[in-house]
């Protein structure tokens, strides 16, 4: 079946995720509501899940989007693994942001693994909206 | 009923366990998508074998952890389950927040659960439509049990009647006036009231006094909706809880009450469907018609009154109807 979501009236579903050991979920918390209030529906995944679990979400909950918060500099593992994942079941398409304490040697070679693009501290809300927003639907 | 072969490609996808082309026909449906219509109608025919379990109640009575628990009871009796979580949209932005995910436990590998969490989109009737036409997805799709929590609150609530085969309502206690509330609405819905976090002090108070409301009766069925004690921190109760479904379900069969409801509940939804769509053609007919357009502007300055102008209109639809 073709990629259905094309019209611009369904609203863009988002997932938020907190790969890893770290408890410190406020951040994620902060976006969600933000992209809430943007008009997205946000699947909140919550605290401590696997690669596995945030790739059976996006799967499940058919998301245009994939947004990752981690704190724990576990970065270098779990990102990858995740597109991984993604690419292995087809949905390499996704696109997938984040957010953390992210040196920038990392963000960089993140970026080239295929993350969209890496927020640190100090962001504002409006970026991470704008930029969401056209990752989800370059076209419009 | 329509052979495997007659199946579109991805109906057939549907069957065979393929989840991401559930999980992306899930969306049609929410989207209001023509795609996913010819793969709805052939579906339907591999529909209602499962119970559909609803749960519902107040904010933050504990329905996602029960949902959770009743998860990981059901896969221990080796059943599939389906779960569908709403949780509201925004009025003013429609965006939302669906959180129902988090208090879910399973392993990533475990193909014997899907979940799946729904905006309610502002429409209090489209949301019970979709969820309808959702948890008849994941039926064909060949999960054993349905399990769809609602949002909490409004209309939606009393509406899960027209799709749960069994309704939980869940209290917890001290609501207080909550629970003289739901006389009125959420009461008449429950098939088994669920009183959660029974290890807080007035629990028993708490099902004493729905036990009342029960007694008072008052209710269509003759079925007695049973008050089960559950406290999720120590999975208390699940196993009473899934029990006193299953006996709801034998209930239906024997009494002949599901086939009654069924016949009911289908022929609102045919009505229903007909009735959007007569709606659609006039508003259509309404619009590209210019005489029918003056009928307007003659009821806006009041020289007909709306009712003639209503009948005039269907009597048009009739005569376009028999050309």
């Amino acid at each position: 079946m073709a990629k259905a979501r094309t019209s611009k009236s369904s609203p863009i579903r988002v997932l938020i995720a907190k790969p890893g050991l770290d408890g410190h979920d406020r951040g994620a918390k902060v976006v969600a509501r933000a992209l809430r209030d943007a008009g997205m529906e946000v699947i909140y995944a919550g605290l401590r899940q696997t690669p596995e679990e945030i790739v059976r979400a996006a799967l499940e909950e058919d998301v245009d989007i994939i947004g990752l918060s981690i704190l724990s500099g576990a970065h270098m593992a779990l990102f990858p693994r995740i597109l991984a994942l993604l690419k292995e079941h087809k949905a390499g398409t996704i696109p997938v942001f984040a957010g953390g304490i992210i040196p920038d040697e990392d963000a960089r070679r993140l970026r080239k693994a295929g993350i969209r693009a890496i927020f640190g501290p100090g962001t504002s809300l409006e970026e991470i909206v704008t930029t969401a927003r056209s990752l989800a639907r370059p076209t419009a | 009923m329509k052979g495997p072969a007659r199946l579109p490609a991805a109906a057939r996808a549907i069957v065979d366990g393929d989840r991401r082309v559930l999980a992306q026909t899930i969306s049609a449906v929410e989207n209001g998508d023509p795609s996913a219509d010819p793969i709805v109608r052939a579906l339907y025919a591999r529909s209602g074998r499962a119970p559909v379990v609803g749960l519902t109640g107040p904010l933050g009575v504990g329905k996602s952890s029960i949902v959770n628990a009743l998860v990981g009871r059901l896969r221990s009796l080796g059943q599939t389950v389906g779960v569908i979580g709403v949780d509201p949209s925004s009025p003013f932005t429609g965006g939302s927040v669906l959180g129902d995910r988090i208090r879910l436990e399973r392993r990533a590998d475990d193909t014997g659960v899907f979940f799946r969490s729904m905006a309610s989109r502002g429409a209090a009737g489209g949301v019970a439509e979709t969820t309808r036409q959702v948890s008849r997805l994941l039926d064909a799709a060949g999960f054993d049990v349905i399990l769809v929590e609602t949002v909490g609150s409004g209309q939606v609530d009393v509406a899960i009647r027209d799709i749960a085969s069994t309704s939980i309502v869940v209290v917890v206690p001290h609501l207080g006036d909550e629970v003289q509330t739901l006389k009125a609405g959420l009461f008449e819905i429950a098939d088994i009231f669920c009183v959660n976090k029974v290890d807080l002090p007035g629990a028993e108070l708490a099902k004493r006094d729905l036990a009342e409301l029960v007694m008072l009766g008052g209710r269509a069925s003759s079925w007695t909706p049973p008050i089960v004690g559950t406290s999720t921190v120590d999975a208390k109760g699940i196993d009473e809880l899934w029990n006193a479904v299953v006996a709801h379900e034998k209930f239906l069969d024997v009494s002949g009450e599901r086939t009654r409801g069924e016949r009911a509940r289908l022929s609102s939804e045919v009505v229903g469907l007909a009735r959007d769509r007569i709606g659609r053609e006039l508003m259509q007919r309404l619009e590209q018609d210019p005489s029918l357009r003056r009928l307007l502007e003659d009821v806006l300055a009041r020289r007909i009154d709306p009712r003639t102008a209503a009948d005039r209109l269907a009597s048009t639809s009739q005569r376009a109807r028999r050309r």
